[in-house]
């Protein structure tokens, strides 16, 4: 079977442990993890998890049921194949060189960054947007020198309408 | 008991809510962090509280009590050591859905994380092995939160909950009310199967003609033996059981196929093999069952009944799943069919099976087997007793030859296959079992890993016959080494080291006998049946090099499967 990225959304009680309980489920049975970010929701109680995870249609399945066996999580949602928004936050610092600034603030623009930080060495990019495109930037940026990385993980949303063709029969699509 | 909204202390809300809970025994001992309880508990009359010699004895007790009852087994132990004591126990229950809880002491609220004296991270460290814990943070959280502990660990696909208590949790004072109601939006177990996957099971299992029942101990934990015998006498169906699911169906009824798996009966594999639909109740496909997960039931149409759907084609992908509780499942699929089905040349085949190779031992050299002494047993109890095992060879062997008729009484540590289950479980047993023999069988090396808690059963004057059969070999090891390991004997050979099992069992209070000959087993076994005063102890001096047959080697096929041991010159 192949081997595909899912991206799974997972409203968890926002009890002491609830995160590790997760992570804990996800090493002790061996699944693997790209991402993962947790955060407060609409409502105080409930957090929100996002993790991307990878594995063939068996082991996503595992996956989904073994976060559903958890007392602490109260919905699961494999976004994957679903209408959704998908953002991830970068923070990149860069080394310049005294002739290759500008070249640099351009590439910020053109991925429609920010430069965060200045000092008289490094430039510091804050790059916001789907995973790929970050990568995408990682890879332009690499020939400069990365100094340092922290990349917070996807966060996703199913997106607000309900569209037609929700649900497209596990064929990736994903609007950004 | 106390109603209405009254201030009471930690200490009183926690045996209150147990009075609650309905709690008759706790399995227990004491400590620095949970002396206040222990203060409440001297002036408790509503509940027995046995004193242990091990932790790990009072997770297993709590599990014997729990596997022959059905009831909760409750545990109380201190911090840190009392608690990371109980971690064998709390996997054990949690391989073989047993439901516990166990109420740990801990260091007080404001010193967790110090390295606090007595302190240990025990939620973080059964996080893996409980289907549930707690860290109550706040007095007012504590009688809802053994509400829930006890509604988690004995709902769904039962389990073993754990409830961590802070020190200054159990000493401070709230308004105690005891709710009915229990708010859990992240747990809602499915009891119901769904019914148009019943009706088509039943519609596939109507047109099978090599159909074979696989029963675990899903069906006995949900109360469907009942339902299970209706189902499969009325509709002449044959059964075959796993390790847990044996008393499931009576084992003496000529429709019992006996344990499938690595040791089952010859006949339970090829049936197996060449059966047409399996239908699995309540058992989980587990590797000591299936095999070569490949060639497992090749030729079957598979439906899995299970009420935990991470079970649902986690091993063997099946092709007809129904999520709900087993209980259920099977009275519908009574009312949906029965009438015998027309399957003749199948039960001629599985009959032929049986003669070709008959469970057997050698009974002609006068030597003392563990066989003969379990078919005695069963003989003599006429399959009725409680049979507490261990884990290894005589495990199997009580399996083969012990001939249960009767759901809850075959307790046995399958799934983590905890060495040193046998003696506490059956304490625990023999708490709550009065009209039947609590029968512990432990093997030599096991008997050896919580014989501290004989004391226990000779302090409660519990009449347990406990059988130790002795081949001064971890047997299991050993034949794993004759057959796949060269033959090095690497550390298995006890008979140096073994201690005088006659003088221990004196030296901690039980009636003890150590017998060597098969000629004599049928007066001690008398005996030992006929004695009631409190613990007995037996040690059967066995063979040393017997092996466990048939045996399906680890990850083979039923091709490949061995029915007896082979001369030298058969082998190349």
């Amino acid at each position: 079977m192949i081997t595909k990225k899912h991206t799974i959304s997972v409203l968890v009680e926002n009890h002491f442990g609830a995160f590790n309980r997760v992570a804990t489920m996800f090493s002790g049975k061996g699944f693997n993890i790209h991402s993962i970010s947790i955060g407060e929701t609409e409502t105080p109680e409930v957090s929100r998890m996002t993790i991307v995870t990878a594995g063939d249609d068996r082991i996503i399945e595992q996956v989904v049921k073994q976060l559903n066996r958890l007392i602490d999580t109260i919905k699961v949602i494999d976004l994957t194949g679903q209408y959704r928004v998908e953002r991830e936050l970068a923070l990149i610092t860069v080394y310049y060189q005294k002739g290759n600034r500008m070249e640099i603030t351009n590439i910020c623009e053109i991925f429609r960054g920010n430069i965060v930080d200045i000092n008289n060495k490094t430039l510091t990019l804050g790059i916001t947007g789907p995973p790929d495109k970050i990568d995408a930037v990682v890879n332009v940026l690499e020939p400069y020198g990365i100094k340092e990385m922290a990349r917070s993980g996807t966060v996703a949303l199913k997106r607000g309408e309900q569209l037609k063709h929700d649900k497209f029969d596990k064929k990736e699509i994903l609007l950004t | 008991m106390r109603t209405s909204k009254q201030m009471l202390s930690g200490a009183d809300i926690f045996f209150e809510s147990l009075k609650h809970e309905k709690v008759k025994i706790i399995f227990g001992y004491p400590g620095g962090a949970v002396l206040k309880l222990y203060e409440k508990l001297y002036d408790v009359d509503y509940l027995k509280h046995v004193l242990v010699r091990h932790e790990q004895g009072a997770t297993h007790m709590a599990e014997g009590y729990a596997k022959a009852t059905g009831k909760v087994g409750v545990v109380l132990v201190t911090s840190g050591p009392g608690a990371t004591n109980t971690v064998t126990g709390i996997a054990d229950a949690y391989m073989d859905s047993v439901p516990i809880v166990v109420f740990t002491g801990q260091v007080p609220s404001a010193l967790i994380g110090n390295d606090a004296f007595q302190e240990a991270d025990i939620v973080g460290i059964t996080r893996p092995i409980t289907k549930h814990n707690f860290l109550v943070r706040d007095v007012a959280e504590l009688a809802s939160t053994i509400k829930k502990a006890f509604y988690i660990a004995s709902t769904g696909r039962p389990g073993p909950v754990l409830v961590d208590l802070p020190k200054d949790i159990i000493n401070s004072v709230c308004e105690f009310e005891y709710s009915d109601k229990i708010e859990l939006r992240g747990y809602k177990p499915n009891f119901i199967g769904h019914q148009n996957q019943i009706k088509k099971a039943a519609n596939i299992i109507k047109k099978a003609r090599k159909p074979l029942l696989y029963v675990g101990g899903g069906v006995i934990m949900s109360g469907g033996f009942r339902e299970l015998r209706l189902f499969a006498k009325e509709n002449n169906l044959p059964v075959t059981m796993t390790l847990q699911g044996l008393g499931a169906f009576p084992m003496t009824d000529s429709q019992s196929l006996g344990m499938l798996g690595m040791h089952g009966t010859y006949w339970a594999s090829q049936a197996v093999d060449n059966c047409d639909v399996l239908v699995s109740l309540g058992a989980r496909f587990d590797d000591r069952v299936t095999g070569k997960i490949e060639a497992f039931a090749p030729n079957a149409y598979k439906i899995h009944v299970d009420i935990d759907p991470t079970c649902i084609d986690k091993n063997v992908i099946v092709d007809l799943p129904i999520v709900g509780d087993v209980k259920h499942v099977l009275a519908e699929l009574a009312s949906e069919m029965n009438e015998p089905l027309p399957i003749n040349d199948w039960w001629d085949q599985i009959n032929a099976w049986r003669k070709e190779y008959p469970l057997s031992y050698e009974t002609d050299d006068g030597k003392l087997r563990a066989q003969y002494i379990i078919e005695k047993i069963s003989e003599k109890t006429k399959g009725e007793a409680v049979i507490v095992t261990d884990v290894g060879q005589h495990q199997m062997w009580v399996a083969q030859y012990y001939k249960f008729n009767n759901p809850r009484s075959h307790l046995t540590s399958g799934g983590l296959g905890t060495m040193g289950f046998s003696v506490p479980a059956a304490i625990g047993a023999a708490f709550a079992i009065k009209d039947r023999p609590v029968v512990s069988i432990s093997g030599d090396g096991g008997f050896q890993m919580n014989m501290q808690e004989l004391i226990t059963a000779a302090y409660y004057k519990l009449p347990i016959k406990f059988i130790i059969l002795n081949n001064s070999f971890l047997g299991m090891v050993r034949q794993w080494q004759e057959l796949f390991h060269a033959e090095k004997f690497s550390f298995t050979d006890l008979s140096e080291s073994n201690p005088d099992f006659k003088k221990v069992g004196e030296a901690l209070g039980l009636k003890s006998f150590s017998v060597d000959s098969p000629l004599a087993v049928d007066d001690i076994l008398d005996e030992t049946f006929n004695y009631n005063d409190g613990p007995i102890l037996i040690e059967f001096k066995i063979v040393k090099e017997d092996m466990v047959f048939p045996i399906i080697p680890s990850g083979a096929t039923v091709k490949e499967i061995m029915t007896r041991r082979l001369d030298p010159k058969e082998m190349v």
